[in-house]
């Protein structure tokens, strides 16, 4: 994300009193962190930036500080679990796995259509009320684009060879998506996100 | 200090905020969506689940600001109370205006009349009605403190809207829930009034290009549960427009829910087998978006639909159906929208032999002749029309209402644009607390009502017959907040030691000059006279204390004073200075 950017989209969520974009906790200064409220945090969002212990001076005999582990180790589980918590999402909002599971031979194209139509609406929404969608790449699909000088790869990928240095032209194939902003759910703990769909049973 | 506007809706609750630079805008709120899941949403829908701990675990509910809760509100206490019906408390605010139970006692989740239910569910926690409203505020306040931290809620000036319709008793118990939510600066603001401040407030100074004085604007909202008219005129005082609300409707039970209940019942015949309990809601959901898509004129001629299978064979399992478009048109525009002429009368219940007790539902599904009965009543044809609540937005019943509004007046009638139907409210409400600070224009009309204490006439005793009841009016129609009525003296007198019931009376003026109201506070009219609603009984007990032994009797005067709550009380002085007593609500069941 090119910095120019990242200052707008900061200077707007600011102004509208959002939170900042992950992009750019790296450039505010070291703050004391403050206290989780939740024994949550906001689910698949990278973890903030730590900045890096200075290494201490080889020789010193001091004791090291404590250092607490935990937050790489469940930076990680924080991961497992936001991907899970997606998943559970998408299962409970429109039956994906289900869907997904249910082998589809012996069934009509009118049979799947009837239930993909349900499966598209609830997947839809989740993703309407949890993540704003925009294309990467502005502009129609198979018109010819430009690919400007200092691109970044991961944004544009190039099909085919590229000769000499950018800016190149090409025709958009397909105008990316990107994910501008993600109202993931905050995720308590102490819940075993391996279930993402409980088994159901009627008394 | 800012400003906080609450739909205190009955299935949907919204929250907005303002302050003196700032206009209304929409809140969303934090709430629980899954398991151990919080997410933010645009409104929060009136749930509230009790779960059992083996039924929904504790941490599963926990919100950011607090430990493991032991009951939920919001999207996921609607979503798993769908399978746990007998722990979900719904339409609370339906409840709180119940006369037929005490809404102070722990009564939800209703379990009506069946005994052995009750035995059997003894075990979990149940809650008041007024508790449960508490609940829905509570949760609003929480998630504003939360996200607001500098500007706590209970320090805000705070608008809870109520429906035009809800008597003193229902008010009152509204202001005590908002004060047990931990709100202590609240005033309540009529639906209806909200909605038409959401206009105001989006159009700016246009406003005044589009009404005249002369206009009468009918603002109707029909909401998921309920539905509720007023009317509201613009008058000429001295060059400056005035906006006065001249009347409200009835409290009619009547909504959305009613018309996806009715599709799901036809739909229902057409699968052919009996759905459980979740499958009935599945249909129910879907029968709301067949429902969306026919009334905004998108269906295809015939609509599938689809209950997908319960269990983890998706495709296997569903089960599909077929409506009609021309029959669920012909169910869902002609059953509760059908054209009627303007003297339709909406089909009353008659009263006889048990009932089931629960909420009163509108025995006559048809919006249009509750309509046309409150237009009748109030004698006056609207010249605008202002919609509201999320039925409203389907544009085919909004071009029904119009057209018999038309045909009725025999006259033009246009449509004002308002807000976004789901968030009118909650926004009117909070310009509404910038108008109490002097930003913009103010709605007159105060009390909607006049109320009345029932007086027995002095009469010798007939067997057989009860002495006919007069109405002595306390509090004459369009008492503003705040302000005060003292009645002129008369023979009243309240026995020290001795809890004095008086039946309390209700009714509205209409414009014609007929029906009971006079608008004199102190003048007394039959308390059986048409259009005389009465309400719950007032009642006091005076104990007897060094100026007043038992079984004295205290001559008094009456006075009634419209709290800045909006709130009305009762008051009993005592003539000779050695005393004052408010009149409390009795909110205990009626017989």
């Amino acid at each position: 994300m090119s910095r120019l950017f990242l200052a707008f989209l900061c200077f707007f969520r600011v102004l509208f009193g959002k939170k900042l974009p992950p992009g750019a906790l790296a450039f505010l200064p070291e703050t004391p962190t403050p206290p989780p409220r939740l024994p949550a945090s906001t689910a698949p969002a990278p973890a903030p930036v730590k900045p890096a212990a200075p290494a201490a001076p080889a020789g010193d005999a001091r004791p090291e500080p404590p250092r607490d582990d935990r937050p790489r180790a469940s930076a990680a589980q924080h991961h497992r679990d936001g991907a899970l918590a997606l998943l559970a999402l998408l299962q409970r909002e429109g039956r994906l796995v289900d869907f997904l599971q249910e082998p589809l031979d012996g069934f009509s194209d009118a049979d799947i259509g009837a239930a993909a139509r349900d499966v598209h609406r609830g997947c839809r929404k989740v993703l309407e009320q949890h993540l704003s969608l925009e294309p990467v790449m502005p502009g129609s699909e198979e018109a010819r684009v430009a690919v400007p000088a200092g691109f970044d790869p991961a944004e544009i990928r190039l099909i085919g060879e590229a000769r000499g240095e950018p800016p190149f032209r090409g025709t958009l194939r397909h105008h990316g998506w990107r994910v501008v902003d993600a109202r993931l759910p905050a995720l308590a703990d102490g819940i075993d996100r391996a279930v993402i769909a409980p088994a159901e049973v009627e008394l | 200090m800012k400003i906080l506007g609450i739909d205190l809706g009955t299935t949907n609750s919204a929250l907005a905020a303002a302050d003196d630079a700032t206009p209304a805008h929409a809140v969303p709120v934090a709430q629980v969506i899954g398991p151990g899941e919080v997410a933010e949403r645009a409104t929060l829908p009136s749930f509230l689940l009790l779960p059992g701990e083996l039924e929904v675990p504790a941490a599963q509910l926990q919100l950011p600001w607090s430990g493991p809760m032991r009951y939920a509100v919001g999207e996921f206490a609607r979503e798993r109370g769908a399978g746990l019906p007998h722990r979900l408390v719904a339409s609370a605010k339906s409840w709180l205006c119940n006369p037929a139970i005490d809404r102070t006692a722990p009564v939800l989740p209703f379990r009506g009349a069946q005994r052995e239910l009750e035995r059997d569910m003894a075990d979990g926690e149940r809650v008041s009605p007024v508790n449960a409203s508490a609940r829905y505020l509570a949760h609003l306040r929480a998630a504003w403190d939360d996200a607001h931290p500098d500007d706590p809620a209970s320090e805000q000036d705070v608008l809870v809207t109520v429906p035009a319709s809800f008597d003193p008793v229902a008010r009152e118990l509204t202001a005590v829930a908002a004060r047990e939510a931990g709100f202590d600066r609240v005033t309540l603001l009529e639906e209806p009034q909200a909605a038409f401040y959401a206009y105001l407030a989006a159009r700016g100074d246009a406003w005044r290009r589009e009404l005249a004085p002369g206009d009468v604007v009918l603002v109707c909202d029909v909401g998921g549960g309920t539905t509720d008219f007023s009317l509201i005129e613009i008058t000429d005082d001295a060059g400056n427009l005035v906006v006065e609300r001249i009347a409200v409707g009835d409290h009619i039970l009547l909504g959305g829910d009613n018309m996806d209940l009715a599709l799901a019942a036809l739909v229902g015949r057409e699968l052919g087998r009996p759905l459980d309990a979740l499958q009935q809601r599945a249909l129910v959901h879907t029968c709301r978006r067949a429902k969306e898509q026919l009334l905004a004129g998108a269906a295809p001629d015939v609509l599938p639909i689809a209950i997908l299978g319960r269990g983890s064979r998706l495709i296997g399992g569903t089960l599909k159906a077929e409506i009609g478009r021309a029959q669920a048109e012909a169910l869902l525009i002609d059953g509760f929208f059908p054209e009627v002429e303007a003297g339709a009368r909406a089909a009353q219940r008659r009263a006889g032999g048990l009932r089931e007790l629960g909420l009163p539902y509108a025995h006559d599904p048809a919006v249009t002749r509750h309509l046309a009965e409150f237009v009748a009543r109030f004698g006056r044809m609207p010249s605008h029309v202002l919609f509201n609540g999320g039925v409203m937005k389907a544009p085919v019943l909004a071009a029904r209402v119009v057209g018999l509004l038309r045909a009725w007046a025999g006259r033009d009638v246009r449509v004002l644009e308002g807000a976004d139907p789901d968030l009118a409210v909650a926004l009117g409400a909070a310009h509404y607390g910038q108008v109490r600070r002097g930003h913009g224009i103010r709605i007159r009309g105060g009390t909607a009502r006049a109320y009345y204490i029932g007086i027995e006439s002095a009469m010798p005793a007939i067997p057989g017959f009860a002495p006919p009841i007069k109405a002595l009016c306390v509090a004459p129609q369009g008492l503003e907040e705040g302000s005060t009525v003292e009645l002129p003296d008369d023979e009243l007198g309240l026995v020290v030691g001795e809890t004095q019931v008086f039946r309390f009376f209700a009714a509205a003026a209409r414009p014609d000059g007929a029906g009971p109201v006079t608008g004199e506070a102190g003048a007394l009219v039959d308390a059986d006279a048409d259009g005389m609603v009465e309400l719950d009984p007032v009642e006091k007990l005076v104990a007897a204390d060094a100026d007043h032994t038992a079984g004295q009797l205290v001559p008094i005067r009456l006075e009634a004073h419209v709290t800045e709550v909006g709130t009305l009380e009762l008051w009993c002085v005592a003539r000779d200075g050695r005393g004052r007593w408010k009149l409390e609500y009795s909110v205990r069941e009626r017989a």
